[in-house]
């Protein structure tokens, strides 16, 4: 029997992004491109300030997703667009609001809708998941 | 621009990844998960975009004009430490779109000849 219900929408968590962070997930993860932490970099380039890695976005989210199903190793499948990026001023915390609606359910998997937001903006659309139940 | 032929081509990684508890502590720490064994959801992606980044710096696209599009993982067996992982990146599509270059890598992660988690990443290649 599924703790699930079709239709649920599962508690929403807020996750804090700042520039100390994006050091930790570019070391973490290896990608140091500067637009992720070189401020003056970004506006050479055109953004509008630092911006967080899409993928230290959708990792938090991740990690959302394998909350929800009890383990990490219960998300078979994970993926998301990247819509809009997270802009990064320094000096601050800025927070990503993650929530999840249970789309469908069957006696094995789980398949979620997550919502992924940052100042009422959402960043990354069609965001799914399948997990394990 | 990319060559039309290399759409379809496999491209196999030539050293493997051993992943390590470190690695993946490193990573999880980074995502604000401070006592983790299991890889994150998305922990394939340390190893899977450095091999499409040089796969297509190889075939001559310029990764300093590169934004991520989307990105998709089919997790088969969670990676853990110890595993010993070779990658194999499949050019699936490239199309043009207003002059940006649209490329989707299918990225397997191969972990003693089985495919532990497939990773797709979609990257646009600004004009």
């Amino acid at each position: 029997m599924s703790i699930f219900k079709v239709g649920e929408v599962l508690p929403a968590k807020t996750y804090i992004i700042n520039r100390a962070s994006l050091v930790a997930y570019a070391n973490a993860s290896g990608d140091q491109n500067p637009i992720h932490q070189d401020e003056d970099f970004a506006k050479s380039v055109g953004l509008e300030n630092v911006i967080a890695h899409g993928m230290y976005t959708m990792g938090l989210v991740g990690q959302y997703v394998g909350r929800m199903a009890g383990s990490s190793s219960n998300v078979k499948e994970f993926s998301a667009r990247f819509t809009k990026p997270v802009i990064v001023p320094a000096n601050t915390d800025v927070e990503l609001v993650v929530s999840a609606t249970v789309v469908e359910l069957t006696d094995e998997i789980a398949r979620l809708e997550l919502s992924v937001t940052c100042n009422d903006v959402k960043v990354l659309g069609m965001t799914k998941a399948v997990i394990l139940l | 621009m990319l060559n039309p032929d290399l759409v379809g081509r496999t491209f196999e990684g030539v050293t493997s990844t051993t992943i390590t508890a470190e690695s993946i502590s490193a990573f999880a720490r980074s995502l604000g998960e401070p006592e983790i064994h299991l890889a994150p959801p998305t922990f394939a992606i340390t190893i899977s975009l450095e091999q499409s980044q040089s796969v297509l710096v190889e075939s001559g696209l310029d990764w300093s004009r590169v934004v991520h599009g989307d990105q998709k993982f089919e997790i088969y067996t969670p990676l853990m430490a110890g595993m010993q992982i070779s990658c194999n990146s499949t050019i699936e599509s490239a199309r043009v779109v207003a002059g940006n270059e649209i490329v989707t890598v299918r990225s397997d992660l191969i972990n003693a000849g089985e495919v532990a988690v497939t990773s797709w990443s979609t990257l646009v290649f600004r004009a």
